[in-house]
């Protein structure tokens, strides 16, 4: 798959999840989506990588042990330059209740497990962060 | 399936809904009749081409729907919507000061995905509209579809591709997994079975038809057929919205493409002589996939 191209702005996205399938998945994807990935397990590395370069998306679960993905998102959004990255929830949460905690919290968007490359994509064109909501 | 019966289904959907299938869309009918069959209680498509065959008006009518249902989303290709909110309306609000009125034609509604993105899109406008009556009718080949908009029931998967976030929580209902659309919002389409095919003229004149993305499905003739009556149907000032593969430029000249909108058609006032194509072609077919 293509990388950025030469003279195009790399493009991070950073995937927090428990499960390193649902990482390598993501990270498919989104590779494919042209962003460059960084992975973290738990909310607390998500943000030790936040303090040390913003992101320019973040792809998040809800349940994660030591820290969890709503947790991140508040001290996220308290960091200098936090307010930045989008932050699209990727969660087995699918309630209204989780959806509109999310949502005060500063998410962008709202993924219910299982997804698939068509969900993201037209999540990641809902906030702007692709140019075409589907490939094909 | 050998080629005769390739060659007999071929025609079949022609006839019946103007799909036109290449040489080698083999796979596609089988995908989509073998399902079919099983739900009939058949055990192969063999065994339910052989009641087609036999002249079972049902098995024909719903193998003519199982081939012509699209996969849609909410607010697909989002720019025709953009450019219903932010032309569109826009235009609509000052050419219909008078009549206070908009008629809004989702000519392929399939499951209701269009329609109630287009109903979404008039209440987030309700404050300009105040004092309007606007009207949404969805019109589709296939009852089952029909039925399956009418209720306005969405799998988790189906909310997910092209509906914002905000506008779930705001417009649904939760259910287990399923999500259901608003009653205020599922009360501003109407529904109605309709064969393109067929004579529409008596669903009167819109401001604005979108007929995305089931005209490829046609052959030239057909195409040409259905835009000249298209034409008919719309106000002098209205707009033709067209899937993003589509074009009416090399086919007809009642419509021309909108500079700088993709998929937008304006009328041109050009007026082509029209007889729908079923009532001229097949009488007796019209009455199978009929209303």
């Amino acid at each position: 798959m293509d990388g950025p191209r030469i003279g195009e702005q790399v493009r991070t996205c950073l995937v927090v999840d428990d499960s390193s399938v649902v990482r390598k998945i993501a990270r498919r994807i989104l590779e494919e989506l042209n962003f460059q990935i960084i992975e973290a397990e738990n909310g607390e590395r998500a943000l030790d990588a936040c303090r040390r370069a913003m992101p320019t998306a973040v792809l998040l679960d809800w349940n994660m042990p030591v820290m969890d993905g709503h947790e991140f998102l508040l001290h996220l959004r308290r960091l200098p330059g936090g307010d930045l990255p989008k932050v699209v929830f990727c969660t087995t949460e699918n309630n209204v209740d989780h959806i509109s905690r999310a949502l005060e919290a500063g998410a962008d968007e709202y993924i219910m497990k299982p997804f698939d490359k068509a969900i993201i994509a037209a999540k990641f064109h809902e906030v702007g962060l692709i140019a075409a909501a589907m490939p094909a | 399936m050998n080629a005769s019966d390739y060659e007999y289904l071929r025609k079949l959907f022609r006839d019946h809904s103007g799909l036109d299938l290449s040489a080698d869309k083999q796979y596609l009918i089988e995908s989509r009749l073998l399902p079919l069959a099983r739900k009939c209680g058949l055990s192969s498509i063999d065994d339910l081409l052989q009641k087609m065959k036999g002249g079972s008006s049902r098995h024909i009518a719903q193998a003519v729907e199982a081939m012509t249902t699209n996969e849609t989303f909410f607010f697909r290709d989002k720019a025709p919507f953009d450019h219903f909110r932010d032309t569109m309306i826009p235009e609509l609000l000052k050419a219909r000061a008078g009549r206070k009125t908009i008629r809004i034609w989702c000519a392929a509604g399939s499951t209701g995905q269009e329609p109630y993105s287009l109903a979404i899109c008039l209440k987030e406008m309700s404050a300009q509209l105040a004092g309007w009556r606007t009207e949404i009718l969805a019109t589709d080949l296939s009852q089952d579809v029909l039925e399956k908009s009418k209720a306005g029931i969405y799998s988790q998967f189906e909310v997910q591709r092209g509906l914002p976030i905000q506008l779930l929580l705001k417009y649904f209902k939760q259910n287990g997994e399923l999500w259901q659309i608003n009653a205020e919002i599922r009360a501003m389409v109407q529904h109605r079975q309709l064969n393109l095919l067929h004579d529409f003229s008596q669903l009167g004149t819109f401001d604005v038809i979108f007929c995305r993305n089931v005209l490829i499905y046609f052959d030239q003739d057909t195409k040409i057929n259905v835009f000249n009556r298209l034409a008919r149907s719309l106000e002098g000032d209205g707009f033709l919205v067209l899937g993003a593969a589509e074009t009416v430029v090399g086919l007809t000249d009642v419509f021309k493409p909108c500079a700088e909108k993709r998929g937008l058609y304006r009328p041109t006032g050009a007026r082509a002589a029209v007889a729908p194509m079923a009532a001229a072609a097949m009488p007796r077919m019209a009455a199978i996939g009929g209303r």
